[in-house]
């Protein structure tokens, strides 16, 4: 188990190796990477068992980036875990890379599971519990989608099934960061709220601070310990988070800084260009 | 001048939702990606975005086209034909509903996103639709001509565009009619009939070529469905080797259409250039057009490793 300083130092780490991820490929999502970091840091170096010994196998907990445009934040937490080299991290979205602009299973140890087109994470994970249940084992799965994700249907139609199977071993996160492409959530098509739907739908709902460690490894302990139906952590975050000019910015969703703002970017972190 | 065809069609959209107060323009959280938002600025009250739910946005296009509404709804290519395929068949084409999908970013050409986001399927699966019509335009003039076309008639459409810049084909207001292919250059023997930016990276294969003496047709197949048969068969005539082009998987697409004609009509050896039945990766467009084989190089390659 790790402090939360140490938590917090691995986090500002992968927070650096998103901005020179995505500034080295000149594309890719800053935004909802950044944003969510802190809770993937916490999942995996404090909730899943997943170690570069087992990170192949699928007898471990597995996690679903439903919102795959968050790779970045994923290849820099497989890498502080050991599991990818950390160098590789400089071909990610290059032809012949493994580190494909949208997680590919199959070729990084560790990804769980493909994805990219949105909404359809929650039905794979749906089926990695299932799976679990039928081979009686008592690994966990997890699942992160955007609140601009679950305005898919499908979703709802995983949200119903998840309850209806009971599935207690899945936990779902919400990245609430009210931001999508076209703008903010409320003003694009309002998801929102997100809790009382899942509520709706049955679940376990735990709402929370997506940057304070604290409420994220009590939610995801108070999950573990919820029988008879799934959990939910809506999780509040920033996007852009710890990079100042992408706080809460939309157009920071999709798009790579450039000269002068590497720098900046890289020095809110208390970092330099290499 | 470069321009992509996304941006052709915001710009023709927004001109045409200003004159056509039965026009209505939907998107699903991609708007200023497919351009659309360019009508949903001077159009605000015709404007919906339907958020990232696609299924739901074809659906709401077929009502509001249901209700004599002539609906545009556009979003990347992979989520405007993939996601809502059998809404689209079932929703809008059967019920023969006035509805035009417009699909931005196809092919591999959307680069760095890699897979997930790289349609080249979409042909594939609208062609598979009885009676659904498909356009896939060169450049930013041919894909003005095509939505003006569209928006004159009733039929359902997939109006195929691309988010790389591509150089100018033809002279805006000066597109021939997109429903019959256009021969934009006429050789000899050999004719590589292309579509979308392919239709490029053939002249640029053509002039490679030429230096060496040898002189390519090269046709331009906007109109992918409903096929100008006729037209098709008079190069098929004309020319004893053939080649297709296409940003698309090799089956179902551009050289099945003139594979299909040419069986019926006119046989002749035909070599899909394209996509070999395989998904391709991340990388830059200009990287990944190189190392498939689909830019003015690749093509020549194809063709001189046939002749
Ligand atoms: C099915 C599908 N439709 C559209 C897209 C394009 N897209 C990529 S990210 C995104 C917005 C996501 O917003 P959100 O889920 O809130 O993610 P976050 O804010 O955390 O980045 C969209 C529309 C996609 N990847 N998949
Ligand atoms: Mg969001």
């Amino acid at each position: 188990m790790k402090t939360v300083e140490e938590l917090k130092q691995i986090a500002n780490d992968v927070r650096i190796d998103i901005i020179r991820q995505v500034s080295r490929a000149q594309s890719g999502h800053p935004g909802g990477s950044l944003g969510c970091t802190d809770i993937l840091t916490v999942l995996y170096f404090n909730v899943m068992d997943i170690t570069p010994e087992n990170a192949v196998s699928i007898d471990r907990d597995r996690f679903v980036l439903s919102k795959g445009h968050a790779s970045p934040a994923l290849y820099a937490i497989l890498a502080a875990k050991g599991i990818i080299p950390h160098e590789e991290l400089k071909t990610f979205r290059q032809l012949d890379s493994r580190l494909q602009g949208h997680p590919n299973m199959n070729m990084v140890p560790g990804v769980d599971m493909s994805t990219g087109s949105l909404g359809q994470g929650l039905s794979a994970a749906n089926g990695m519990a299932l799976a679990n249940r039928l081979d009686g084992n008592d690994h966990r799965i997890y699942c992160l989608m955007g609140d601009g994700e679950v305005e898919e249907g499908q979703i709802w139609e995983a949200a119903m099934a998840a309850h209806h199977y009971k599935l207690d071993n899945l936990c779902g996160i919400v990245d609430v960061n009210n931001l999508q492409i076209d703008g903010t959530t409320d003003h694009v098509i309002g998801p929102n709220p997100i809790g009382p739907k899942f509520a709706a739908f049955g679940w376990n709902v735990i709402e929370i601070d997506g940057h304070d460690y604290n409420e994220i490894q009590n939610a995801f302990a108070e999950a573990k310990t919820v029988k008879g139906v799934p959990t939910v952590i809506i999780a509040n975050t920033v996007k852009g988070k710890g990079v100042s000019f992408m706080e809460n910015n939309v157009d920071w969703h999709g798009k790579a800084p450039s000269g002068d703002l590497i720098k900046v970017a890289l020095n809110d972190l208390g970092a330099q260009e290499e | 001048m470069a321009r992509a065809t996304r941006e052709a069609y915001g710009e023709e959209l927004a001109k045409l939702v200003q004159e056509d107060p039965k026009i209505v323009v939907l998107d699903a959280d991609l708007a200023g990606s497919t351009h659309s938002i360019k009508a949903g600025k001077v159009a605000p009250e015709r404007f919906f975005d339907m958020g990232i739910a696609e299924a739901d946005m074809i659906g709401t296009a077929a009502g509001l086209a249901a209700s004599g509404y002539t609906a545009f709804a556009s979003t990347f290519a992979m989520f405007a034909t993939g996601r809502p395929w059998e809404q689209i068949r079932n929703s809008v084409v059967y019920p023969h509903l006035n509805v035009k999908i417009a699909g931005s970013h196809a092919g591999i050409s959307v680069g760095e996103d890699g897979v997930s986001h790289q349609a080249i399927e979409d042909i594939a699966i609208m062609r598979s639709i009885p009676t659904m019509e498909i356009y896939c335009p060169a450049d930013a003039a041919e894909t003005k001509a095509v939505v003006d076309y569209v928006a004159k008639t009733t039929e359902p459409c997939y109006i195929r565009l691309g988010r790389a810049k591509v150089e100018d084909v033809y002279e805006e207001g000066n597109v021939p009619d997109i429903t019959k292919i256009h021969v934009l250059a006429q050789g000899q023997k050999i004719a590589v009939f292309a579509t979308g930016l392919m239709v490029k990276s053939a002249l640029e294969a053509r002039e490679m070529l030429l230096k060496e003496g040898v002189d390519i047709t090269v046709v331009d197949v906007c109109a992918i469905k409903p096929a100008d048969e006729a037209g098709i068969v008079e190069v098929l005539k004309n020319h004893d080797v053939i080649f297709t082009a296409e940003e698309h998987n090799i089956i179902n697409g551009l050289g099945s259409m003139i594979a299909e004609v040419s069986v019926t009509y006119c046989p002749r050896f035909i070599h899909r250039i394209g996509l070999p039945d395989t998904f391709a990766e991340s990388g830059s467009a200009a990287v990944l057009l190189h190392a498939y084989g689909l830019d003015g190089e690749g093509v020549y390659n194809a063709i001189k490793s046939h002749i």
